[in-house]
C-alpha cells in the first residue's frame, strides 16, 4: 500500500510537468499581454516593465527560469496585484476556498448519497419523481441564478442570514454559499448513486442476502450500498477537485476572498504567473484525490486491491 | 380435505392453489398457475420443467424474493406456518435459518466486496444471535464438511478468489449453517462442468443423509433426477403435469409431455465422410497464447499457453466435436482455426495456406469460414432487425446485391432454419432461445459457407429445442455439404452430432478418434472420468 502510494506520487511528477509545460506555452501564445491595457503604455515604460519581469528574454530562457523557480516552490510575482506573489495570494485565499468546498463537498456527497438510495428504494415512486425533478433542477439552473435567490429569500426578505462576506467564518455566513456550491454537485451524486444502486439492488448475491433472511439494514447497506458506491467514488476525484480550489461565481456572489476570481482575473488580464499558479494549484488536487480515490476504491472493493 | 389439512403438518413444505404474477408492459404474465405440492421430511423432490415452466418462480415466489413487479397468492405453509403473505420481518425468521436456498449462478450468487468467510458466519449471526467472532469456530466447521482445502486460510477468500465449483460448495456452506428443514436447490450444477457437477451433487447428496434435511431439487436435467431425486413433479407453463415417483416417472410416465421431456436426450449418430474426402481445413501445431498482468510502468509481463501445440484436420463434410471443461482452450481454438486472434502455426484452407493471411487477406475468405455462438442473447444486436442482422454479411462479402435480392436470400434462409419469414422485420428479443439460435445459424448459412464453427450452439437451450437445432444443423450440413466443428461440453450432444472427437484439456489435445471409439473405449483416464462424470448420472 505505502509503495503503491510512493509510486503513484512519483508518478505526479512528470504529470505536473506536462501541465506546466502545456499551459505556459498556451498562455505564451494566446494574443495580447499583461501590460496591454486599453490605453497603450508609453513604450519607454513598456521596456522598463518588459523588462524588470524578464519578459523581453526569448520565450525558452523564460520557460527554464519558471521550471528553475518552481521547483523551489516560488511562482514568481502577480502582474496585476504588483505587491504579491503568487504564492502569497493563493496562499491567503485557499483558506476560505478549501473550507468552503469541503463543507460543500460533505453537503453534496452525504445528502446525494442519501437522497439517491431512498429514489433507488422507492424506485418510480412519487418520491423517486420527485427527488429526480429536484435533481435535475439543481443540475440545470445554473448558480449564478441559484445564488441570487436564495440571498433575496433568505437574506433580504426573511433576514435569517447576512447576504454575504465571510464575516467570522460562522455558519451562518457559509449556509449560503455552501449550498449554493453543493447543488449541482449533490445533483449528480443523487443521479449516480440512484442508478448504481437501483443494479446493485438487482445484483444476485442482493437476492441470496435476502433468501437468508438478513435485516433490510444488513442487505441495503452492507450488500447493496457498497457496492453501489464505486461509481460515485470515482466521480469524488474531479468534483473535490472542482469544489476545494473555489468557484469564481459564488466566491463573486458571495464577496468571499478565496482563490476562485484568480481563474478568471487571471485569465482575462494575461497575468501568466497567476494563470500558471492556479492550474498547478488545480492539477496537485486533482493528483492527490485521485489518490485519495484509487485508495478508497481499493478499501471498497477487494478486486482492485494494491498490494 | 381433513386429511389434507392434517397432512400439511406433517410435511415440511405444503403448498396449494400457488399462484405468481407478473405486472409487464404488455398485461400480466401468470408464471405460476394455482399448483399444489408437499415437501416431506428428509426427502428429495425434484421439480423439473422447461425454461418458462415456473419452476423457480414457484420457489421465489414462496421465499418473497419475486421481483418487484411479481405477485404471489395462494398458499405454502412452512410446518404450518403460512409463508404467503407474511411480512419480510416474520419471513425473515424462516429464510436462512429454517429454508435456505442455493442457486444456479455460483459466480455472481455471493457478493464480490466480503470475504466468504463472512459471508458464511451472516446467517449465523443473523438468525443464533453470535458474533462475527463467535461464528468463526462454525464456520470452519462448514467449509471442512463442504471440502474447501484449507479452510483457516480460504475463509479470508474474497470470491472471485475461487472457482465455480468451489463458490457453489461456499454457497452450501452457508445454506447449511443454521441446520435447516429445507434445501431448496435451484439449478444448483447447471453452470458447472460435468466432473464438478457430479462432484458437487455427490456432497450435496451426503450432506443431505447426515443432516436428514428435505432437499427441493429445481433442474431441467433428467439425468441428474433420476439419481438424486425421490419424487418428482414435472412442471409446463406454471402448471404441474405430472408427480409421482422416480420409478414411476422414468419407468411409466402418464402424460405426453414428460414422455417427450424423457426422450429428449439427443440421439443419432453422424456418418463419417468418405475416406476420399478432401481436406477443407487444417491447423497444424496451433498454439494461443494470451498475456496476462503486467503494468504500464513497473511490472513483468507473463503470458499464458491457453492452446498449446494441436493439430485439427477437418474433411468436407465432417464433423469435429471438441469436448473439454471450461479453461481447456477449445472456444479458443475454434477461433485461432478461423485466425480470429494471434495465434502460432501453420493454417491450410482449402488447398491454401493462409497461415500469413492479415485481417484484410482474410476477409475475402470470412464468407466461408463461419461462426455460431453460445449466447443467443448476447450474440444478436438488440437495435438490428432480424432482416437487417442475417443480411449484414451479404452487404460485405457479396456488395453488388440489390436490396430485393438481399431479401430473397433474407427470406431463403429463414425458411432454411424454419422461422416464418416475416420474422425479418422483428427484433430478437421478440424471440425465444431456441428461435434466436436459429436466426443465429440463418445469419451464417446465408453466406453459403464451407466450414461453420459452433460454439456450443445448444448449451443456453433447454433439452427438447436443443434436439430441434440438433436436427436442424444435421439437414444443412446434409443439403449444404457443410463442415463443421462443434465445439461443447456436453458429451450427450457431441455423441449425437460429431463422427470424430477430440478431448482438451488444458490446452492440450488429451485423445482423440473416431466417435464410437472415444466414447465406447476410452484409453486416457481423464477421457474415462468425463464418461463417467457425464453418462454415471444418466
Amino acid at each position: 500500500m505505502f509503495q503503491f502510494v510512493l509510486r503513484r506520487l512519483a508518478s505526479a511528477v512528470p504529470t505536473l510537468f506536462i501541465v506546466v509545460t502545456i499551459s505556459f506555452f498556451l498562455m505564451r501564445f494566446a494574443p495580447g499581454g499583461p501590460f496591454n491595457l486599453e490605453r497603450p503604455l508609453p513604450p519607454a515604460t513598456m521596456e522598463n516593465l518588459m523588462k524588470a519581469y524578464h519578459l523581453d528574454q526569448p520565450l525558452w530562457n523564460q520557460y527554464i527560469q519558471y521550471l528553475k523557480n518552481a521547483v523551489t516552490g516560488d511562482f514568481g510575482p502577480s502582474y496585476i496585484y504588483k505587491d504579491n506573489t503568487i504564492a502569497e495570494l493563493i496562499g491567503k485565499g485557499l483558506p476560505y476556498s478549501v473550507q468552503l468546498g469541503t463543507y460543500a463537498l460533505l453537503l453534496a456527497l452525504i445528502g446525494g448519497v442519501l437522497v439517491g438510495t431512498l429514489a433507488a428504494l422507492r424506485q418510480n415512486s412519487f418520491l423517486d419523481f420527485l427527488v429526480m425533478s429536484v435533481a435535475t433542477t439543481g443540475v440545470t439552473v445554473p448558480n449564478f441564478v441559484v445564488g441570487p435567490i436564495l440571498t433575496l429569500i433568505f437574506a433580504l426578505l426573511l433576514s435569517w442570514v447576512p447576504a454575504g462576506g465571510w464575516g467570522d467564518g460562522s455558519l451562518k455566513f457559509l449556509i449560503l454559499p455552501v449550498i449554493t456550491l453543493a447543488l449541482p454537485q449533490l445533483a449528480v451524486f443523487a443521479r449516480l448513486t440512484r442508478g448504481s444502486m437501483i443494479e446493485a439492488l438487482h445484483a444476485d448475491h442482493i437476492r441470496t442476502a435476502k433468501a437468508y433472511g438478513l435485516p433490510q439494514r444488513a442487505v441495503v447497506i452492507t450488500h447493496a450500498m457498497r457496492g453501489a458506491l464505486l461509481p460515485v467514488v470515482s466521480y469524488l476525484a474531479p468534483c473535490a477537485a472542482a469544489l476545494l480550489t473555489g468557484s469564481a461565481v459564488v466566491e463573486s456572489i458571495f464577496t468571499i476572498p478565496g482563490v476562485g476570481r484568480y481563474f478568471v482575473l487571471g485569465a482575462i488580464n494575461r497575468d501568466y504567473t497567476l494563470v500558471m499558479g492556479t492550474v498547478v494549484l488545480v492539477a496537485i488536487f486533482v493528483i492527490v484525490f485521485n489518490l485519495v480515490v484509487d485508495i478508497l476504491y481499493g478499501l471498497l472493493d477487494p478486486r482492485v486491491r494494491h498490494d | 380435505m381433513t386429511a389434507d389439512s392434517m397432512g400439511t403438518n406433517e410435511n415440511v413444505l405444503s403448498v396449494r392453489g400457488l399462484k405468481v404474477d407478473f405486472t409487464t408492459p404488455d398485461g400480466d404474465v401468470n408464471a405460476v398457475k394455482g399448483i399444489d405440492l408437499d415437501v416431506k421430511p428428509g426427502e428429495t423432490l425434484a421439480v423439473v420443467g422447461e425454461s418458462g415452466s415456473g419452476k423457480s418462480q414457484t420457489m421465489m415466489g414462496i421465499m418473497g424474493l419475486l421481483a418487484n413487479n411479481g405477485r404471489v397468492a395462494g398458499s405454502a405453509r412452512y410446518r404450518g406456518k403460512e409463508l404467503v403473505g407474511l411480512p419480510v420481518k416474520g419471513l425473515n425468521e424462516v429464510r436462512g435459518s429454517k429454508i435456505t436456498m442455493i442457486f444456479q449462478e455460483p459466480m455472481t450468487s455471493l457478493d464480490p466486496l466480503y470475504t466468504i468467510g463472512r459471508q458464511i458466519a451472516e446467517p449465523l449471526v443473523h438468525h443464533k444471535g453470535m458474533t462475527f467472532k463467535q461464528a468463526k469456530v462454525r464456520v470452519l466447521e462448514l467449509l471442512k464438511l463442504v471440502g474447501i482445502p484449507e479452510p483457516e486460510r480460504r475463509m479470508n477468500s474474497y470470491p472471485h478468489e475461487m472457482s465455480g465449483g468451489q463458490r457453489q460448495r461456499v454457497m452450501i456452506a452457508m445454506a447449511l449453517a443454521n441446520e435447516p428443514d429445507l434445501l431448496i436447490a435451484d439449478e444448483p450444477t447447471t453452470a458447472l462442468d460435468v466432473t464438478i457437477q457430479a462432484q458437487i451433487l455427490d456432497l450435496l447428496r451426503s450432506l443431505q443423509q447426515r443432516f436428514g434435511m428435505a432437499v427441493v431439487l429445481i433442474t431441467h436435467d433428467l439425468g441428474i433426477v433420476k439419481h438424486f431425486a425421490d419424487r418428482v413433479v414435472v412442471m409446463r407453463r406454471g402448471e404441474v403435469v405430472e408427480k409421482g415417483s422416480i420409478k414411476e416417472i422414468f419407468e411409466q410416465p402418464k402424460e405426453d409431455y414428460t414422455k417427450m421431456l424423457l426422450a429428449a436426450e439427443p440421439s443419432g449418430i453422424k456418418e463419417p465422410p468418405a475416406d476420399t474426402a478432401p481436406i477443407i481445413l487444417e491447423g497444424r501445431n496451433v498454439s494461443v497464447d494470451f498475456a496476462i498482468g503486467g503494468g504500464f510502468f513497473f511490472g513483468s509481463n507473463t503470458s499464458f499457453r491457453a492452446v498449446d501445440g494441436v493439430s485439427v484436420r477437418l474433411k468436407k463434410g465432417q464433423t469435429i466435436g471438441i469436448v473439454g471443461e471450461s479453461g481447456s482452450g477449445k472456444s479458443t481454438l475454434g477461433r485461432a482455426l478461423l485466425r480470429l486472434l494471434p495465434s502460432s502455426g501453420h493454417y491450410h484452407f482449402a488447398d491454401k495456406n493462409i497461415s500469413n493471411f492479415d485481417r484484410s487477406a482474410m476477409r475475402p475468405l470470412r464468407k466461408e469460414l463461419q461462426l455460431v455462438f453460445q449466447d443467443p442473447y448476447g450474440s444478436l444486436s438488440p437495435r438490428q432487425t432480424v432482416g437487417e442482422i442475417i443480411t449484414e454479411g451479404l452487404l460485405i462479402h457479396e456488395p453488388q446485391l440489390s436490396r430485393a435480392d438481399r431479401d430473397k436470400r433474407a427470406i431463403a434462409a429463414l425458411k432454411e432454419v424454419g422461422l416464418d419469414p416475416a420474422a425479418r422485420n422483428r427484433y430478437p428479443h421478440e424471440f425465444s432461445g431456441g428461435q434466436r439460435q436459429r436466426i443465429a445459424i440463418a445469419r451464417a448459412v446465408i453466406l453459403k459457407p464451407k466450414v461453420v464453427i459452433l460454439d456450443e450452439p445448444t448449451s443456453a437451450l433447454d433439452r427438447s429445442v436443443q434436439g430441434q437445432v440438433i436436427e436442424l444443423l444435421r439437414d444443412l450440413q446434409a443439403k449444404h455439404g457443410l463442415s463443421y466443428i462443434f465445439i461443447s461440453h456436453d458429451l450427450a450432444v457431441i455423441k449425437a452430432m460429431s463422427d470424430y472427437v477430440i478431448v482438451m484439456k488444458n490446452g492440450k489435445i488429451v485423445e482423440e478418434g473416431p466417435t464410437e471409439e472415444i466414447f465406447d473405449s476410452p484409453h486416457q483416464a481423464y477421457t474415462k472420468t468425463l464418461m463417467a462424470a457425464a453418462f454415471d448420472l444418466e
